[in-house]
């Protein structure tokens, strides 16, 4: 098996040489038509040298050119066919060495090393198919696959705009080539155990024996390796000087698909975090985390940034930036996490591949300038400015202030390098650096986000922006009113004392700004709602859903918009978080916030995979009992490693959050710990909302209704109906 | 002198409300800042756990960590003695190395972490100032021959009429 894998992984690599070269060959002869009218490059039907002979007669001559120009024409394109094609069996052979992988994980083929340091004999059926990118080599196979996948979706669309896709596909095959360089020569995922074969496997790391951890790397790395798409396109289009904006409409469902799986991935990430580690937290700006929230703020930005270029023409030369920076910033996150450069607790996958990625940074930068500044001069913007107070002006600041959480995300994440290489000495950039830097510019694009929506193309008055925006800010002041009035005892939430502490004064200024976002949305559903209720005579909530329908791609924006804000909610919850930790012996009990816990029973069990530890806790909350909960730790027998499960009760006011923590050696009991977690639900259910809005803005609209005049003989008492158009 | 006497009067009133208010915010900013158990809190949550975890003090959670009880002790310790915030700071960088702080100083190089955002955000805002100048400088596309632009009132109404037709 391992054979055929790695004979797979060579077949790849040679398809893909093939596609890119063949491709790139192609190209060179169907951008440069002089090269086949050139005597001396050009070659006759049946190789004669006959070209003296026939640039002696003009008429010849010229009848002559034409057809060897037709048929070099013919032949490029017959070549850039089987460049096409030979992308698309890049897929079916990475497919096939990555079936091959989850086959030997699923025999237990342990000859080969991958599967011997990733995987054991108990190990359950679904971890077995997430061996597949569990490890350094294994992911980078996976990787490899994803990109394949995406090549091969765009190869099979090529009829939309044939040239514009064979250089996108030449550059995806370019990026191809690097990963396919690295398993083949690298990172094998077929090496071969040096010695005997031994009888079982070291097995999956414990942490990543999580059902989300079957979903979570796909998703992010279907994230990461997307805007290679976006990229290539672009790409493709600053160096052919692709006229117009239909680029950006071709990759625009590609750019929000990728955006949607990467918010998956990260926010996934973040929940396996939370349920996971058993710290009580979901982000603790690691490196793998920033490195993944990265390329996520630069595609934000681009998002937002694209639509200047859709429908004005404008900031062209950035959104070339945005979408090279969004790239780049995905393996820039992927050097960073398996070079070793920068330490992190997630060190699943660290090796010494961290040159080749640099090298492929260095080539990936450097190719990018050389076009930018070769063709920059069709990147100039075609309108002006008219207004400040425009929509093009908050989608301005609005990209600043994505550029710099990225910025400061970046430079938070390499100041221990390079204090260490300035002052001799390692510093840590924790979570009190990021809260003080990133959360004053975070909420600085709440306000955007809520200024945003209102403000028109080309020119807003002050005074339809006032009449707009005084309800909502009315709102959102209201709110923070009653949040500070109110008393404690009401939730996390209530009673909040902003004068008390900084973080308080963040968490309201977030929900205040997020009751702010909310109601300009609701306000804009409003507005539009009313329009179409008035003309059609519909119900006000029949005529919102078809006024998004009209315009899904707007209306699923401010849905996603709101998901934002949602999650927002969740995260400034966590200034009220609560923890304690305690010994609990049968009977003992223990208070956190409204909850009393009372240990009713611990022990332990023993299955193959993993032995187990854990306690059975009754949970009473206003003197009533209303559930009861069972933290537990785990040690993994292949791996000699302990995990814990945390056992988690949700609600919409607060997570009651319990670790098994270990055991008191002197006398057993357990040891748990307890947080009370403010608002974290709201977070999860804000990325739900997230891609619901994400999904409708990538259906298509529904056509607008069309007024026509009514046949009399048919309608006589109505002069004009109105139907839908088709 | 009537009308000097009352704008003294305002001056006056004017400097003592706004002495009220500075005097108010400074108090409830310092409202609880002294308390030994929130002092320990936010001190703790300034630190991190030196066992390899990548945790916050306060925030290790594994049983038996080598580290993480012992510094919450001496932590406890300092904070009893009095010891001032950047004493407690300083003899744990001294003890541990500077990694224990979770996040940089604002003294010497560390400083650049915080100014080099502050300075990007402040350059990003001076170039959407050159690039919105620039914009609006920029010449109206020329017209053919006989058309007149619209303007003004016509213009508006215009503009009206499509967003009512078309931005639904």
């Amino acid at each position: 098996m391992a054979e055929i894998g790695s004979f797979a992984l060579l077949l790849a690599l040679a398809l893909s040489g093939y596609s890119f070269l063949a491709g790139l060959i192609a190209l060179i002869f169907q951008a440069n038509p002089s090269h086949a009218q050139s005597p001396q490059l050009a070659l006759t039907p049946a190789g004669q040298a006959t070209s003296r002979a026939a640039t002696s007669n003009p008429t010849i001559s010229a009848s002559y050119d034409s057809s060897l120009a037709a048929m070099l024409r013919q032949g490029s394109e017959r070549i850039g066919e089987t460049a096409r094609r030979a992308g698309i069996a890049t897929f079916a052979a990475v497919l096939l060495a990555s079936i091959i992988l989850v086959i030997c994980a699923f025999r237990d083929d342990f000859s080969i090393a991958y599967i011997f340091h990733h995987s054991n004999r108990d190990l359950p059926g679904p971890y077995k198919f997430a061996v597949l990118w569990s490890g350094q080599e294994g992911s980078l196979l996976f990787w490899s696959l994803l990109l394949a996948a995406y090549g091969f979706v765009l190869r099979l669309r090529y009829k939309t705009d044939p040239r514009l896709f064979a250089y996108a596909s030449v550059i995806l095959a370019g990026v191809q080539i690097f990963f396919l360089l690295l398993l083949n020569f690298a990172a094998h995922p077929f090496a071969i155990m040096q010695g005997t074969i031994p009888a079982d496997g070291n097995g999956l790391n414990p942490l990543l024996q999580y059902p989300e951890m079957v979903i979570h790397p796909p998703m992010l790395y279907l994230g990461y390796v997307g805007f290679t798409v976006p990229f290539a396109f672009a790409l493709g289009a600053l160096i052919m000087k692709y006229p117009g904006e239909k680029w950006i409409q071709i990759t625009r469902r590609w750019t929000m698909v990728t955006w949607a799986f990467l918010t998956c991935g990260v926010f996934l990430g973040a929940h396996w975090a939370y349920s996971v580690l058993g710290w009580g937290g979901y982000w603790g700006w690691d490196p793998v985390e920033n490195a993944s929230l990265m390329p996520w703020l630069a595609g934000t930005a681009f998002l937002h940034s694209v639509m200047m270029q859709e429908k004005r023409g404008m900031l062209k030369m950035w959104n070339m930036w945005l979408v090279f920076a969004t790239f780049w910033l995905a393996i820039l996150g992927t050097f960073l996490t398996r070079s070793g450069i920068i330490s992190s607790v997630h060190a699943f996958a660290q090796s010494s591949i961290g040159d080749w990625f640099a090298w492929f940074l260095a080539i990936t930068l450097i190719t990018f300038l050389v076009f930018f500044f070769k063709n920059k001069s069709h990147l100039r913007s075609e309108h002006k400015l008219e207004s400040l107070v425009s929509r093009e002006s908050s989608f301005l600041f609005n990209n600043l202030l994505f550029v710099l959480l990225t910025f400061t995300v970046l430079w938070g994440t390499w100041f221990p390098k390079i204090s260490e290489l300035v002052q001799g000495n390692k510093v840590t950039v924790g979570a009190p650096f990021y809260n003080r830097v990133a959360i004053p510019v975070a909420l600085l694009l709440l306000i955007l986000t809520a200024v945003g929506p209102l403000l028109a193309w080309r020119k807003t008055s002050i005074e339809s922006l006032k009449r707009n925006f005084m309800w909502p800010t009315i709102g959102a002041i209201a709110v923070a009113i009653f949040l500070m009035a109110t008393p404690q005892s009401w939730g996390s939430a209530f009673g909040l004392k902003p004068w008390r502490d900084i973080s308080y004064f963040y968490s309201l200024m977030a929900i205040a700004l997020s009751v702010l976002v909310s109601l300009t949305v609701a306000s804009e559903f409003y507005r539009g709602g009313r329009v179409i209720s008035k003309h059609t005579g519909q119900g006000m909530f029949a005529s919102m859903v078809q006024l998004t329908h009209r315009n899904t791609r707007r209306y699923g924006g401010y849905i996603v918009h709101f998901g934002v804000v949602v999650v927002i909610i969740g995260f400034a919850g966590a200034a009220f978080n609560l923890d304690k930790e305690q010994e609990m012996g049968y009977g003992d009990k223990m208070s956190i916030g409204p909850y009393t816990l009372i240990c009713r029973s611990y022990t332990d069990d023993d299955g193959p995979n993993y032995a187990s530890e854990w306690a059975l806790l009754d949970v009473y909350k206003g003197g009533k009992q209303i559930g009861t909960m069972t933290p537990v730790r785990r040690f993994y027998k292949a791996s000699q490693q302990t995990s814990t499960m945390p056992d988690i009760r949700s609600t919409l006011n607060e997570d009651l959050y319990l670790v098994f923590e270990g055991i008191n050696p002197d006398n057993g009991h357990p040891i748990l710990k307890a947080h009370l977690n403010a608002l974290v639900m709201w977070i999860w259910m804000g990325v739900w909302i997230m891609l619901g809005g994400t999904i409708l803005a990538l259906v298509p609209n529904a056509p607008a209704p069309m007024r026509v005049p009514a046949p009399a003989r048919l309608e006589p008492t109505r002069s004009a109906s109105m139907v839908t158009g088709d | 002198m009537a009308a000097n006497s009352s704008n003294s009067k305002q001056a006056n009133t004017r400097r003592k409300a706004t002495q009220t208010f500075l005097l108010c915010a400074a108090m409830l900013a310092l409202l609880g800042a002294g308390d030994p158990a929130t002092r320990f809190s936010e001190i703790g949550h300034r630190m991190m756990c030196i066992c390899g975890c990548n945790q916050i003090l306060l925030e290790c959670n594994h049983v038996g960590c080598p580290a993480s009880d012992g510094m919450r002790n001496e932590l406890t310790v300092a904070l009893n003695r009095g010891d001032s915030d950047g004493l407690v700071e300083q003899s744990f960088v001294q003890k541990y190395g500077p990694t224990v702080l979770a996040a940089p100083t604002t003294k010497g190089f560390d400083r650049a972490a915080y100014i080099m955002p502050v300075a990007a955000l402040i350059l990003g805002f001076g170039l959407i100032v050159l690039v919105i100048r620039s914009w609006k400088n920029r010449p109206a596309p020329a017209l053919a021959d006989g058309l007149i632009p619209v303007r003004g009132a016509e213009l508006e109404q215009f503009r009206d009429q499509a967003r009512k037709e078309t931005d639904l």
